[in-house]
Order: structure tokens, then sequence, then C-alpha cells
């Protein structure tokens, strides 16, 4: 078979969508995935815009709803956007850090219809949580979390795990027990964004990931049945890349608070894509027509060695993203790969990761005067 | 499980026809199966309300088929092994 000969399998609908309502947070955490130029986004979509945006999705079929941001709470109008979703028969999902919710706003929250809550924590310890953060959180989580419990939700705690809370993983694998969490995340930081500008801090050592993993698999095994865990190892230390999103603009789309559409919620940072707006276009242009959404579907975009390789259907050549910030081509191979010819870029911030030292940049946390610097 | 049972859908999922997908779906928080015809139609009558040998009953008759007791069963018991109905034996 010719590589040049690709067909494009038929486009369907956007089964998730991600509403980014804002980039405001309160947090500054330093693995955040929101772009690094967030403080240059103003003009947020009005309520009456992401009503329209509501609508319009689900008439294409979106039904999985992700309410995100930021901190989606931020926004006083995150109940009236629930009660219109539940309403049009999305399940809604809020993916939240917990400030900005009160017993009060959570009740009013349930009754709108919200389906589910995301709580993400940054450590088992006040100490580490609020540090990562750079905010007094803490307790508030804890009490967010017997909140979502009184009101009868089930309880998905979300933890990003890197170098300097691994080794903490049996302690917030207990706290999650111990809040009576259903689910439970442990994702390792993806280097994008503010992980990527902080990697040399947060990618951890082959030692400290093989510990966490078989400490994870014990409380897994002591779980069964009760609470299950999750456990996302960093692509880095992956021979083979994983696809984008189930595959760029298969089957999410993600809305950025300004209104621009990404096939992936880290898209924004490549470069000579010009992403559509749901402020110029209908979901339905920007599903099917846009150029940004088409760009990387199917196989045809496909350069060596993915164009040929037997394993392009599986991993669809993996995240764009990471081509570009590791092959600096965003339709190159996922360097991820070991058959990347930029693989080399991988093991070399995994080499460095072996080593016991502290970086000599300092961490540098999501915060607006950062975000102005850095972009 | 016995004939007795009740069983109803766990609270926080959903059953629900999706006209685009010209099919039911269940969700469930940030995730989706896509159900075909006989698991959709034996979980639209899981309701809380019917015992599972009612359920059985219904559906031979709606789909004028005897004997389909043991895949029903067979199919409530990975629905429950996948966590989509209530733990509480009724």
């Amino acid at each position: 078979m010719s590589a040049a000969v690709s067909t494009s399998p038929a486009v369907g609908p956007p089964l998730w969508l991600l509403l980014e309502l804002t980039y405001r947070c309160p947090l500054q955490c330093v693995f955040c995935y929101n772009p690094i130029e967030f403080a240059k986004v103003e003009n947020e979509l009005t309520t009456e815009e992401w009503l329209r945006v509501l609508r319009e999705a689900r008439a294409l079929g979106s039904v999985q709803l992700g309410l995100s941001g930021g901190e989606p709470l931020m926004r006083e109008d995150v109940e009236a956007i629930t009660d219109e979703a539940h309403r049009l028969g999305y399940y809604t999902n809020l993916i939240t850090s917990g400030v900005g919710l009160s017993r009060e706003r959570l009740s009013e929250l349930q009754r709108a219809g919200l389906d589910h809550i995301q709580l993400s924590f940054q450590d088992s310890t006040r100490e580490l949580n609020d540090f990562l953060s750079h905010t007094r959180t803490f307790e508030l989580k804890r009490r967010c979390a017997e909140w979502i419990k009184e009101h009868g939700y089930q309880m998905v705690v979300n933890c990003v795990i890197h170098r300097l809370n691994i080794d903490h993983l049996d302690t917030i694998i207990d706290m999650a027990v111990r809040m009576g969490a259903d689910y439970l995340e442990l994702a390792n930081t993806q280097y994008y964004s503010w992980a990527h500008l902080n990697r040399e801090h947060l990618l951890p050592s082959r030692e400290q990931l093989q510990r966490a993993e078989q400490t994870m698999l014990a409380w897994r095994e002591r779980m069964k049945g009760k609470m299950k865990i999750f456990f996302v190892v960093p692509d880095y230390y992956q021979q083979r890349p994983k696809r984008c999103v189930n595959g760029w603009g298969t089957t999410l789309a993600t809305i950025a608070p300004d209104g621009v559409a990404l096939p992936c919620h880290t898209a924004r940072m490549l470069p000579g894509m010009s992403f559509p707006s749901v402020r110029g276009s209908s979901m339905r242009e920007i599903w099917f027509e846009s150029e940004a959404f088409n760009r990387f579907r199917g196989y045809g975009w496909m350069k060596e060695p993915c164009a040929s390789c037997e394993e392009r259907e599986k991993d669809l050549g993996g995240c764009r993203c990471q081509a570009y910030l590791l092959a600096h081509d965003a339709a190159a191979a996922d360097p991820v790969c070991s058959k990347s010819p930029h693989h080399g870029a991988v093991l070399a911030a995994v080499e460095r990761a072996q080593e016991t030292r502290v970086p000599e940049a300092p961490l540098i946390f999501r915060r607006r005067e950062n975000s102005l610097t850095h972009s | 499980m016995t004939g007795v049972d009740r069983p109803s859908i766990r609270p926080g999922i959903r059953l629900q026809w999706e006209a685009v997908q010209n099919a039911y779906v269940l969700l469930y928080p940030e995730g989706m199966v896509k159900l075909n015809t006989s698991a959709a139609e034996i979980l639209r009558r899981c309701n809380g309300m019917r015992s599972i040998d009612e359920i059985v009953e219904d559906l031979e008759s709606a789909f004028k088929r005897d004997g389909l007791q043991t895949e029903i069963e067979n199919f409530l018991q990975l629905a429950r092994a996948q966590g989509w109905l209530s733990a509480a034996e009724s």
C-alpha cells in the first residue's frame, strides 16, 4: 500500500465538550496546563455566548460536558450554565480546585442538575499542597470533600503527581481513602505549558516512579471494590506515544475563555495555526469545516516515521504539542516514540531526572506577572 | 443476585437516548458507554421497581422470545461488576 494514499475516517460527533470558562484562578500551580500567555487573554465569553455554544454543540451530539478553567467557580454563572446544560441533556462534570465552593453553592449547583464533581488536590500535606499551589487551600479542600459526600455525589479526587510529591504517594492515597473517595486519579504531570517551563523540577526519577507504582498497586489490591485508582504514567517514560485526546478532531472540542475553539486544551501553543472562535463561527462550521480541526485528522498529514508505521492507527502519531515542544514541528512524530529521530530529547530529560540535584532556575508559579514575562 | 432482586441504575449514572449516535448510552463521571440494543432494553427496565423475574418476563413478551433468563442474568452480573447498578440488593 502506498503511504500517499490515505483515507480519512468519517468525522464523528464532538462527544466531549470542554468549556474552559475562565483562565482566572486563585491557585498558581507550577504544573498548570493553561497557556503560559493566559494573562493576555481577555474578553471572556458572556453567559449568553456560553449558552449558545452549549446549544450548538448539543445539536452536533456533544453529551459529556466538562466545566473547567482556570477555576470555573470564579465565574458567577456556573449555575446558569449548568442549568441550561442539564436541560439540554448533557452530563455535566465540574472540574474544580474547590476554591469558590461553599455548601450553599454546591446545593444550588445540584438543584441546577450538576451530575459530577472532580476535586483536585496538590498533596497530602498542608505544607506542600499550599506551597505547590501558592495558596492556603488545604483545609478548604478537605471541607469541600465533606460537602461533596454530604450531597450524595460520587467522589472523584484528582492529584497531579510529580517529583516533589511522588514520594508522598502512600499518604496521598491514604488521604483519599479517609475522605471517602470513590475514584482517585493519580495523574503524573505531562510536560506542556507551565509544567514544561518547570520540567527540571517536576520530572520524577525512574526509581521514584517505580516505587510509586508499587505503592499504588498495593493500595489498588487493598481497595478492590471500594475505590478505583487510576495511575497515569508520564509520557517521557514510555516508548510509544498516546493518542492526542483520542485523536485530533475525533472526540473533544475545547472552548477557551475567549471563545477560541481548540481540538485539545493545549493546542493553542502551536504556531502557524489559526483556531476559529465561537464568536465568528458556529460549532458546526468549527467542527466539520475549519482548517484547524481538519489539520491533523486522519493520516494524510503524517511524515515519516509515522506515515508508513504499522502502529499509526493505534496512536495517530501521538501528541501534536509534544511534537512541537520537543521536535519543533507539530507534524512530526511525537518524540516520546522511540522511532522518532527526536527521541533523544526525551531521553536527555529523563537522564537529567536521574540526578540528585536541585535545578538552578527557580520554580515558576502560574501567575499574572510570570505569564506576561514568559510569553 | 436472585430473581427477586430489583436492580436499579446507580445514582450518578444516567441512561439516555442519543439521537446523533442512534443509540442508548450510559453516562457516568467523565465517561460514556454506547449500548447495543439488548443491553439498552435490559437497563431501561432496571428502575428499582421490577424484579429480575419481571424484567425477564417483560422482555420475553416484548420480543416474543423464550429462554432469555440466562442471557439477562449474565448481563446484569456484568453490569453490576462494571458498577452500573446500585450495590444494595433489594
